[in-house]
């Protein structure tokens, strides 16, 4: 770990009794989806994270407890240094509240986050998709939503598979 | 046939102006379809007359899922995902990809390809300015940059047919290194390159810099301040124009930019003429790179000897068995990486490009996020153009410089 995190590292540690994973020198600290407005503006206040690089989240289904990571990457342009928070979000319901008014660009990350993931944030100030169409049902990032592809066609079975494809029928 | 909807105010209620309510301000769609939106963008505009009240972009209309493909792809052929991302950079999409790739399994890289590295991607980054160089000239009605800017450009796309017999999706960056070494007369086309390219950039200032038009329409137009920047997470040229000296190949350096002299350039006012001024004084940086890389160029392997991630070269698959079992094993099954994540961030043209890449043990990645620059630039957007006419808009998102591919991934 950079000597530089340590102090910042540690004051998580403290007040937010936050756990930390360390790979290929990158700090992963974990927090609880309530701590996480607190932890974002102590980390931009006192230690000058300026700016939010990342915002995404991953799915770990079938696990459900938790299901999801939320994903924050904090960059430091004063001190040059970056460290990454996490939130376990369950499953069930997953809700995460909103740092739309620590970062301004949380906003849209956030909003596709609940567009691809279906992970909501409280208090969120536009919750409305972003990417994909309005009426559009599922979250696509989620391991459970399939990939769906284009059966391949041949000469032995061009119009049996034609007569499947969805067509616009009159 | 589905139904046609009738589009209501309410959707939009509390991103607008009272006034729009009322019926006082008028709401007009810019795009989708607009040849000054630079893609396929819809910017949903509420006017008092020509000003602009409120600007709320509307987004995804170029959303191809390549996130979720690429989790469904081993790792070698899940790079080709991302050149089709922001089309006018994929060789420093492919550089940012395989740096997080190479991160991930720990795998180091030889000097020459490097070397290699470094060249073609500043002369993309050139490239990629003259792009926005040229069809903000169109904005502003300079046309004739548009036909100057692309005379170069060709020049560069032909270089990178010469290395990799792709202009555009090149994938020619690989874990490990490069696809192969290049050939004898690539040094000769830099050259040339470098011989002509600074007269050029001279051209395209004298005719623009100072020309009174250009400075009547950029001057003071979609001011952009530092807390707003940096809120909002803009990087690359736009954070720098505004007066942060950011830029991730002098502060955090990779592919060995450390080695090279060159400045990066700053403007503290944070209107489009000083993006317009960084850009171009950028494409001057970058070339001094270019020299420099070309002339410490090492010779050597272009790619790494490990044979658990990097296929043996095609000579020694006939005589060596472990050589076509290794081919065999990486081109059917891949390499794995392991249960773990990574942040990887390069500095593409318009900004800081970084990945999240999460292994689960297998070849194939678990989650890639591509946090690209174009998205949260643009996020911005609705902030400075308030209080701007229409068509200063068109400017002010010329000056953002985005690319569609790049915000919907």
């Amino acid at each position: 770990m950079d000597k530089k995190l340590e102090p910042i590292v540690k004051s998580l540690q403290d007040k937010f009794s936050a756990t930390f994973e360390e790979f290929r020198d990158e700090v992963h600290l974990f927090v609880k989806p309530e701590q996480i407005v607190d932890a974002l503006t102590l980390l931009r206040d006192e230690y000058n994270f300026e700016l939010l690089s990342a915002l995404t989240a991953v799915d770990y289904y079938p696990q459900e407890t938790p299901r999801f990571h939320v994903v924050y990457q904090l960059t430091s342009i004063a001190k040059n240094l970056s460290v990454q928070i996490r939130v376990p979000v369950n499953g069930s319901s997953p809700k995460v509240p909103t740092a739309t008014h620590v970062y301004d660009v949380a906003n849209w990350r956030e909003r596709e986050l609940l567009d691809m993931f279906g992970i909501e944030f409280d208090g969120h100030p536009d919750p409305r998709r972003i990417l994909s169409p309005e009426d559009m049902e599922g979250h696509p990032l989620r391991k459970d939503f399939p990939l769906g592809y284009e059966e391949p066609q041949f000469t032995f079975n061009f119009d049996e598979i034609d007569l499947r494809k969805p067509y616009a029928k009159e | 046939m589905s139904q046609i909807e009738e589009v209501g105010l309410d959707k939009f209620k509390h991103l607008v102006s009272e006034r729009a309510l009322t019926g006082e301000t008028m709401l007009l769609n810019m795009g989708p379809q607009h040849p000054s939106t630079h893609g396929v963008l819809r910017l949903l505009l509420e006017l008092d007359g020509e000003i602009i009240v409120n600007c709320i972009p509307d987004i995804g209309y170029l959303h191809t899922g390549i996130e979720k493909n690429m989790e469904a792809k081993t790792y070698q052929k899940a790079e080709v995902m991302t050149d089709r991302l922001d089309y006018m950079n994929p060789i420093g999409n492919n550089l940012a990809y395989v740096m997080a790739v190479e991160k991930l399994v720990d795998l180091d890289v030889p000097a020459r390809a490097q070397g290699l590295r470094v060249i073609l991607t500043e002369l993309q980054r050139i490239s990629s300015h003259l792009v926005w160089l040229g069809t903000s000239g169109l904005d502003l009605a300079a046309m004739s940059m548009f036909l100057y800017c692309f005379r170069e450009r060709e020049q560069i796309l032909d270089i990178f047919e010469l290395v990799s017999g792709q202009r555009m999706m090149t994938t020619y960056f690989r874990p490990g290194g490069v696809w192969r070494d290049v050939p004898v007369e690539f040094e000769k086309a830099v050259r040339d390159f470098i011989k002509i390219f600074p007269k050029r950039v001279d051209q395209y200032e004298t005719l623009l810099t100072k020309n009174p038009f250009l400075l009547d329409r950029t001057l003071g137009i979609g001011k952009l301040d530092v807390a707003t920047a940096l809120s909002f997470g803009v990087t690359g040229p736009p954070l720098r124009a505004s007066g942060i000296d950011w830029d991730l190949r002098k502060a955090r350096p990779y592919c060995g930019y450390e080695q090279y002299d060159f400045n990066v350039p700053t403007r503290t006012e944070g209107d489009t003429y000083a993006r317009y001024l960084v850009r171009v004084q950028e494409m001057r940086e970058s070339l001094k790179i270019v020299e420099q890389a070309l002339n410490k160029l090492p010779l050597g392997p272009v790619r790494s000897g490990n044979r658990k991630f990097v296929t043996p070269p095609r000579s020694e698959i006939g005589v060596s068995m472990e050589s076509l079992i290794h081919h065999f094993k990486l081109w059917t099954e891949g390499f794995s990486a392991p249960k773990a994540s990574i942040y990887s961030a390069v500095e593409s043209p318009r900004g800081e490009l970084g990945l999240l890449l999460e292994g689960d043990g297998g070849p194939k990645p678990y989650r890639v996020h591509l946090r690209t620059p174009s998205f949260d630039n643009l996020a911005v957007l609705s902030q400075i153009v308030k209080g701007h006419l229409v068509a200063d808009l068109v400017a002010i998102l010329s000056s953002i410089d985005i690319v569609l591919g790049d915000i919907d991934r």
